[in-house]
């Protein structure tokens, strides 16, 4: 029997962005919370040897232990579907911040046509533009509504930015200045002007200057230390959750963390959850936490599984398209890219910071015309200058050998001389791609794991072939004396890194038919519950997600506080 | 104290320093927990002058904690092809990948303790990455052990012994997989063998391989610089490269 201990307001599964914006938003107001997470406690003097490539980038120090859980995966359901037994395509986040402290901090706001997709698809183009499978659906949510949730968002993290030309309206300007626009970034930025494109600096939540957030909390600058991504930072000049959301959390008393504690159950009656049910990993323990409020946000994969494992909401079925755990699994197309080569200059690529760079929405969303073209929205275009380190940057020009003499001339040669510009094409959501419990392979506890079925489709070869070659125009421009590009996207391959930008599976919207929460990610099916990440996103849009899981956050933060005062459907 | 060290640690401190300038945080009155704490390095009572006399101090992990001095011997020749010497600087021998390797090899790494290992073992599509149940430490003493019998084989010698052509060609035909091999994948062992040259050659030489830093000094990377707030919108700059060592404070 599980020790059973006593009820809590709410409980938190999972402590990283979006646990930690709900602890910060509900204890503020009173609300008493705990918060479980299954890895261990951080703290930024963690970081006082974290410039280790070795250690924190291939050897993946901050990520979940694969040996104790992970995913398996098919390209489709004709195929048995294996474990991804080591890291590639993503990597996921563990312990207090989650992924939150070792991300880049590229923090972008969905474009409006994003929460109106499938409506402005058929507005613009017709409905035969969407080919049959494709699952695209409005998000039951306006861009306009949204707006102040990023701003609280972007105040909270002091994001460091200007305006982006092409973006959605601003109720206000970033709250701190853009970084510092480089040689390199300069760079683009010239050549994208020239081609009378639309250039702005990458909205950063690594600082351009000492900020002291709404909430009182004081963050130091930036550094371009080049040890960001897959690193934590150890200024706190990175916004993560350890050293802004949670901080204010604790100060209220009212939050309670509980490290090493491995949720395995939401536990219900009826419709209504009734708490979880967790493993404490340092005894072994088996502990249920009753509360009156369930909030999953323990990353997309974990959130669709805990529902699935705990028979809430109705599962996805992909025979007849109906049911809704598990729906919408989508990714990002990130291969649309070119590599060039300066044979007369060097730049400082060993410095820089995760999100330091210079970005174009030319061919973002609906910004062109897509009447003749094969695929709908498209993906931001950008240079980024995160800081080349030595062992997993050794590019070489098409035609060296990958090892031996020439290679290690040329990629000594083209070490301080190689510059990329790179799509992130969006990923639209299909029929057959979604995250279901795997038969045959179980994580420590004997649970199962959560099974993918996701492959590249027609629209994303032509995406990332149409954003490759906005890539090379950009590239040539820049004055590259040789450009290598990609050839064929090929098909989905978990081993080789992409992004950890995967979305879905609880995803939000208008009607309790197709959706499994509402605009609150409250639960249609259980009130009490909400599921938070990017699991509510009904599709992936052409930046990376974190900013518009902010927004989501606290947007869910007040939709709890109100249903905690008037209980029932908010929206 | 040798000069270079002495020049590292001012300008340590002044990086250090500088930090303090331009983050634009005081000592003192600061909310984010310990940030600036963690930057100190902690110093020992005695400083390093003084301890420092005429000793030379001995590289004491110039030993092997899992290969056999034959296997050694072969990964030190075939990581020196993957990345030979030449007028840019040394090559794997010289910068100790074979005792990198050998060290990894006996941690998680080599045990692939932090990786999924349950079965059933199935094999996969390629795109569903490796599904062998063997572990790393194996796949190297079968590697090792079928590159051996393939240069007996084919030339009648031992890896080592053969000339650097005879060398490459045995690892070609290794890389592109024209050696059959029933346990492991030949193409597989040899992107292993690649991937343990190049973290070998530049990781921190606190792992025993980019000796003296001198595969960071050959591209000119600077290591793990604390800051680049003052060159991040230079022109290109050299930076002598500074290591975790330096961070410690001796
Ligand atoms: C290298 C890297 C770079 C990135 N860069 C960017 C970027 O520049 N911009 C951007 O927008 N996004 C970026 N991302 C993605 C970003 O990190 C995530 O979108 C974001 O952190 C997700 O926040 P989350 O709170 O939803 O989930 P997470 O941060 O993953 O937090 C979930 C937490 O739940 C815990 N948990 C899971 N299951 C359980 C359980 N059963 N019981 C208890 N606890 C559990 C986990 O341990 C984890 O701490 C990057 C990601 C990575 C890995
Ligand atoms: S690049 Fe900037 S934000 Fe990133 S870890 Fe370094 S100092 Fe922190």
């Amino acid at each position: 029997m599980a020790k059973k201990l006593p009820k809590v307001d709410v409980v938190i599964v999972g402590v990283g962005w979006a646990g930690g914006i709900i602890a910060a938003e509900l204890t503020k107001q009173g609300l008493n919370c705990v918060g479980l997470e299954r890895g261990k406690e951080r703290k930024t003097e963690d970081y006082f040897m974290v410039h280790d490539e070795l250690r924190y980038a291939l050897r993946y120090e901050m990520m979940q232990d694969l040996s104790k859980e992970t995913i398996t995966f098919r390209g489709n359901e004709k195929i048995r579907a294996l474990p991804m037994r080591q890291y590639g395509s993503f990597l996921l986040g563990d312990g207090l911040g989650g992924a939150g402290v070792h991300w880049n901090g590229q923090t972008y706001r969905f474009l409006p046509y994003d929460f109106e997709i499938r409506s402005k698809t058929i507005e613009r183009y017709g409905e035969k533009k969407i080919p049959k499978d494709m699952t695209i659906q409005d998000w039951g949510i306006t861009y306009d509504e949204l707006e102040p949730y990023f701003d609280k968002f972007e105040k909270m993290a002091g994001i460091s930015g200007e305006e982006n030309p092409l973006g959605g309206k601003r109720s206000n300007p970033y709250p701190t200045p853009p970084m510092k626009t480089t040689p390199v970034l300069e760079k683009f930025k010239k050549a994208a002007t020239n081609l009378k494109l639309h250039p702005y600096n990458r909205p950063s939540a690594n600082l351009s200057e000492a900020y002291t957030n709404p909430d009182g909390v004081s963050r130091a600058a930036c550094q371009y230390c080049a040890y960001c991504e897959r690193f934590g930072c150890e200024y706190g000049a990175k916004a993560d959750p350890v050293v802004t959301v949670l901080p204010v959390a604790k100060k209220t008393g009212k939050f309670e963390i509980r490290t090493h504690s491995n949720v395995r159950r939401v536990l219900k009656t009826g419709n209504k959850a009734t708490g979880v049910l967790y493993v404490d990993t340092t005894t072994g323990e088996e502990i249920e936490q009753p509360a009156d409020i369930v909030v999953l946000t323990s990353y997309v994969f974990n959130n669709v599984r805990l529902l699935l494992q705990s028979g809430i909401g109705r599962p996805y079925d992909p025979k007849t398209g109906t049911g809704v755990i598990g729906k919408n699994y989508a990714y990002q197309v990130q291969k649309g890219s070119a590599t060039g080569f300066f044979e007369k200059e060097e730049f400082n690529t060993f410095a820089g910071a995760g999100s330091l760079g210079m970005v174009i929405d030319d061919y973002n969303g609906d910004n062109f015309d897509h009447s003749k073209l094969n695929f709908i929205h498209g993906g931001s275009i950008a240079i980024s200058q995160t800081g080349l380190r030595p062992i997993s940057n050794n590019k070489v020009p098409k035609g060296t050998p990958s090892w031996g003499k020439e290679f290690k001339e040329n990629s000594i040669k083209y070490a301080n001389r190689t510059l990329s510009v790179g799509g992130q094409g969006s990923s639209m959501p299909f029929k057959h791609h979604y995250l279901d419990l795997d038969p045959t392979y179980k994580d420590e506890f004997g649970d199962p794991l959560i099974r993918i079925t996701y492959d590249f489709e027609e629209q994303d070869r032509q995406l990332a072939k149409y954003l490759n070659e906005r890539c090379v125009e950009i590239m040539k421009e820049m004055g590259a004396d040789q450009i290598d590009s990609m050839n064929e996207l090929g098909p989905y391959d978990i081993t080789t890194y992409q992004s950890t930008h995967n979305t879905g599976g609880v995803i939000m919207g208008a009607d309790p038919n197709t959706s499994a929460v509402n605009n609150y990610m409250q639960m249609w099916d259980a009130e009490n519950v909400f599921v938070i990440g990017a699991t509510a996103f009904a599709h992936n849009g052409g930046y990376n997600p974190t900013g518009t899981v902010g927004a989501l956050s606290y947007r869910a933060a007040e939709g709890i506080l109100s249903y905690k005062q008037k209980g029932g459907i908010l929206a | 104290m040798p000069e270079n060290t002495k020049q590292q640690d001012k300008n340590e401190s002044l990086t250090r320093r500088r930090f303090l300038k331009s983050s634009g945080i005081a000592l003192g009155g600061l909310a984010v927990g310990g940030a600036l704490g963690s930057l100190i390095p902690f110093k020992e009572k005695t400083s390093v002058e003084n301890v420092k006399s005429d000793k030379k101090t001995e590289n004491y992990n110039l030993a092997l904690m899992y290969f056999t001095q034959e296997q050694f011997r072969m990964v030190e020749a075939a990581t020196e092809r993957i990345f030979p010497a030449d007028d840019n600087g040394p090559g794997a021998k010289e910068l100790g990948v074979a005792y990198f390797i050998d060290h990894q090899l006996s941690g998680d790494w080599g045990f692939n303790s932090r990786e999924y290992m349950q079965p059933p073992f199935f094999k996969g599509e390629k795109v569903q990455g490796y599904q062998g149940r063997i572990r790393r430490r194996e796949i190297f003493d079968i590697g090792l052990r079928e590159l051996q019998n393939y240069s007996l084989t084919k030339y009648k010698k031992n890896f080592i012994d053969l000339s650097d052509e005879e060398q490459d060609d045995v690892l070609t035909d290794f890389a592109e997989d024209k050696v059959n091999l029933t346990t492991i994948s030949a193409s597989g062992f040899f992107t292993m063998l690649r991937s343990g040259t190049l973290e070998g050659a530049y990781s921190d030489p606190l792992y025993s391989g980019n000796r003296n830093m001198e595969g960071w000094k050959m591209r000119n990377y600077p290591g793990s610089q604390m800051a680049y707030t003052d060159v991040i919108d230079k022109k290109f700059t050299v930076i002598p490269p500074v290591s975790l060592k330096d961070h410690l404070g001796h």
